[in-house]
């Protein structure tokens, strides 16, 4: 895959919406003058956290299950050519084509031609992140089809002209008052009198969406699961415009991204017990589809499935973070993400935000592609996701290792201040009697601080510390040198 | 017992009566306690901002040192740093190539203890007001911090130590379990965010009403506390070996808001 380079803002060479568009800490500064955003996130985030506490304490085998998952995935991505070649060949078998994209334009063009050899100009969707990250709305719209969303959450964003900032709950940083708004502004021959009631609004949507339904001869969907020996597919979700999707249109097209597999039928035990807890705090999702190829009289009678790379084979060859391709796209880490509470998925720039995204998007399109260099610093590796991942991706550890990634790929480079200060604190903190010396200085900082005994003001970078919190000034002498002088050593 | 105690940088330079505590606690319990000479920081600033080439050095000078000196366990007063010794310095020295280290990062992670896992685990501190004399009389709310919570599993240790403390009335801390914010250079790379989780804690603790906000890392405490004492709010920080060392005939004052007096007594 080629990469964009810095400096070269715009420039996409194919993968869609992988990129932090700008750097994280002002799209995060900005996002955070936004206390609309912020009370919305509080509010959702923190009472999906206590329903996915209640769903998961009370498995006996939760951390078997996650144990399960995540071998089951460490296998996938271990067999994954021998599983990708099963699962095409069950697939033909069954009736269905597969086609594979390298990237996000590729898919977009195979969707494109599919979709104008069934001579149609509109599609309805069934939310999925596949078609979310490869932007395979604007490039049908570009070429004249437009493409419903039929999520509930994802057509509130859609009539908004606005972009998802939630991987389950695209819409999390609208109220229902900002719902009401959006429907009456931008919802054909809706209501004048709509209120913001969530069921008034529900029904609203499903007037205007069962037209669409009724009417469209092509769908495209996701996948959550894809079963190699079987040739299955499954769509997991809550409020049935996915399964009307998946049934009623002739054609059928669905964007899988290749690390989707699982290796059997029964593997879909582990995965349909983990999904919906970690998810939306439910035992089980309302609707689970499953469906093979294609079945006389039942349902779709074409079937296309497209398999996607765009970039899970750079983070298949990443040894320290391939792991993040075991990802179930369930957003438990998103959810208890501090850093997400606060700022909010549009800061993420990508289509995946939280700490996933900080980890998946600088793996599949490269830590020096646009501003994803910045994504893994926003994290205080408090360890929150790793703890919530049902499939334990140690998110923490992998966020360090892209960090580390940035730092070699700036080396030789103009230093920053960080980096003459950290080269200098490795010199200092690598030998007890530097730091020693260097602790025999810190009393002079005492001179820095006001009567008060506070320091208040820093420069360079540490002014960032002095923003919101004070230093006390330094103590008369170290403990190494106590210890020294009670211990009678020199 | 010989106990070796890695005071950590922040302590040694910054927070000195954290480590006098610890070693007051550990000698009040009959334990002899050595500070190998050698010892600096733990790196993990440098793994953390990515900078692994330049943490080498550092976690081999960690390991030389604790492998310098005779001991039974050793033990620093913060679970972060010791969640580094253990989890971090073998992926340093693996991520160098030097399979040697390694091996030497792993046996001295494996016998490195946080302050309460060595009192509760290892020397069978049930009562602290019985076995240490443990004396304070003032309400005190606690911060977990993350990485003890998260990467050791320290569970309720701290918390249930500070409960056996004679005097000390324990008020719980709401969302105790959400980061401060401090993450290390994340609170100057993503200062903003950084502020916004602080702000958050710190009113939690406010709501409180305790007098003093307790935790297990100097680090944690010391961006809870900057932020505490630059909204004048006069809540101090203190770390749970000064609370623990605390007694009715030689109580550890409680400090300013900035943390900048205290009488420590050591023995």
């Amino acid at each position: 895959m080629s990469r964009t380079a810095l400096g070269m803002p715009g420039l996409r060479p194919g993968s869609g919406n992988l990129f932090a568009e700008e750097k994280f800490p002002s799209a995060a500064r900005r996002e955070l003058g936004n206390s609309q955003l912020r009370r919305n996130l509080k509010h959702a985030t923190s009472t999906i956290r206590t329903k996915r506490l209640n769903v998961t304490g009370e498995l006996p085998d939760w951390e078997e299950l996650r144990d399960a998952g995540s071998a089951l995935k460490t296998s996938v991505m271990a067999r994954l050519p021998e599983l990708l070649e099963a699962f095409e060949a069950n697939v033909t078998a069954r009736g269905g084509t597969v086609h594979w994209a390298r990237d996000a334009d590729e898919a977009n063009r195979i969707i494109h031609e599919l979709v104008k050899a069934e001579g149609v100009d509109e599609v309805v969707k069934v939310k999925s992140m596949a078609t979310q990250e490869i932007g395979m709305n604007e490039y049908l719209e570009e070429h004249g089809i437009a493409a419903y969303e039929t999520d509930l959450a994802e057509l509130i964003v859609q009539l908004d002209h606005d972009k998802p900032s939630h991987i389950l709950v695209p819409a999390i940083h609208k109220n229902r008052t900002e719902v009401r708004d959006i429907f009456l502004k931008e919802m054909p021959g809706v209501d004048p009198h709509l209120t913001d009631e969530p069921r008034r609004l529900a029904m609203a949507a499903r007037a205007h969406l069962r037209a669409k339904f009724l009417t469209a001869k092509v769908a495209i969907s996701g996948a959550n699961f894809g079963i190699a020996d079987s040739g299955t597919l499954s769509v997991v979700e809550s409020e049935g415009n996915g399964r009307m999707c998946l049934t009623l249109p002739e054609t059928l097209i669905t964007v899988m991204g290749i690390e989707k597999l699982l290796p059997t039928f029964s593997d879909l035990e582990v995965f349909l017990q983990l999904l919906p807890r970690s998810s939306t705090g439910e035992r089980m999702n309302p609707y689970t589809s499953l469906w093979t190829g294609v079945t006389e009289g039942d349902g779709p009678s074409t079937f296309h499935v497209i398999l996607l790379d765009n970039g899970r084979t750079n983070a298949l060859a990443d040894e320290m973070g391939r792991s993040a391709l075991h990802c179930i796209r369930c957003s438990a880490c998103i959810n208890v993400c501090p850093v997400y509470e606060r700022t909010g998925g549009h800061a993420y720039g990508s289509t995946y935000p939280g700490p996933i995204g900080a980890i998946l998007s600088p793996l599949m399109t490269g830590v020096e592609a646009e501003e994803n260099g910045s994504l893994p610093y926003a994290s205080s590796l408090c360890g929150a996701c790793y703890d919530a991942c049902p499939v334990k991706i140690n998110i923490p550890d992998i966020l360090v290792h892209l960090r580390g990634k940035d730092v070699d790929a700036h080396r030789g480079g103009l230093p920053s201040q960080l980096d003459v200060g950290l080269k200098a604190a490795s010199w200092a903190l690598s030998d007890g009697r530097r730091l020693g010396a260097v602790e025999k200085l810190l009393p002079l900082g005492r001179a820095a601080a006001g009567k008060d005994k506070k320091i208040k003001k820093l420069p360079g970078i540490a002014a960032g510390w002095t923003q919101s919190r004070d230093i006390p000034a330094p103590p008369s002498q170290s403990f190494r040198d106590w210890w020294a002088k009670e211990h009678k050593e020199s | 017992m010989k106990i070796a105690l890695f005071a950590t940088c922040i302590v040694d330079g910054m927070y000195p009566r954290a480590a006098q505590a610890t070693v007051a606690v550990l000698e009040r319990l009959g334990h002899e306690v050595v500070f190998p000479k050698g010892q600096a920081c733990c790196g993990q600033m440098h793994v953390n901002s990515g900078y692994f080439k330049e943490a080498v050095p550092v976690v081999a000078n960690h390991v030389r040192a604790f492998e310098s000196e005779d001991y039974d366990v050793a033990v620093a007063p913060s679970g972060s740093c010791v969640a580094s010794v253990k989890h971090q310095h073998p992926m340093v020295a693996r991520r160098a190539g030097d399979a040697g280290l390694e091996e030497r990062a792993t046996a001295v992670g494996k016998k490195t203890y946080e302050l309460s896992e060595l009192l509760v685990d290892v020397l069978g501190v049930t009562d602290p007001a019985g076995q240490l004399g443990s004396y304070f009389p003032h309400t005190v709310t606690y911060h977990p911090s993350c990485h003890g919570m998260r990467l050791l599993k320290l569970g309720d240790r701290q918390a249930g130590l500070l409960r056996g403390v004679e005097g000390l009335e324990l008020l719980d801390l709401p969302e105790a379990d959400q980061c401060c914010g401090f993450g290390g250079t994340f609170s100057v790379k993503n200062a903003d965010v950084s502020s916004a989780m602080l702000a958050d804690k710190t009113a939690n603790i406010r709501s409180t009403g305790a007098s003093v906000c307790a935790g297990g890392d100097y680090s944690c405490l010391m961006h809870i506390g900057g932020g505490l004492s630059r909204q004048e709010s006069g809540v101090a920080t203190l770390h749970l070996a000064e609370i623990l060392a605390s007694t009715e005939a030689e109580p550890v004052a409680v400090p300013g808001p900035a943390g900048q007096t205290v009488k420590v007594v050591v023995k």
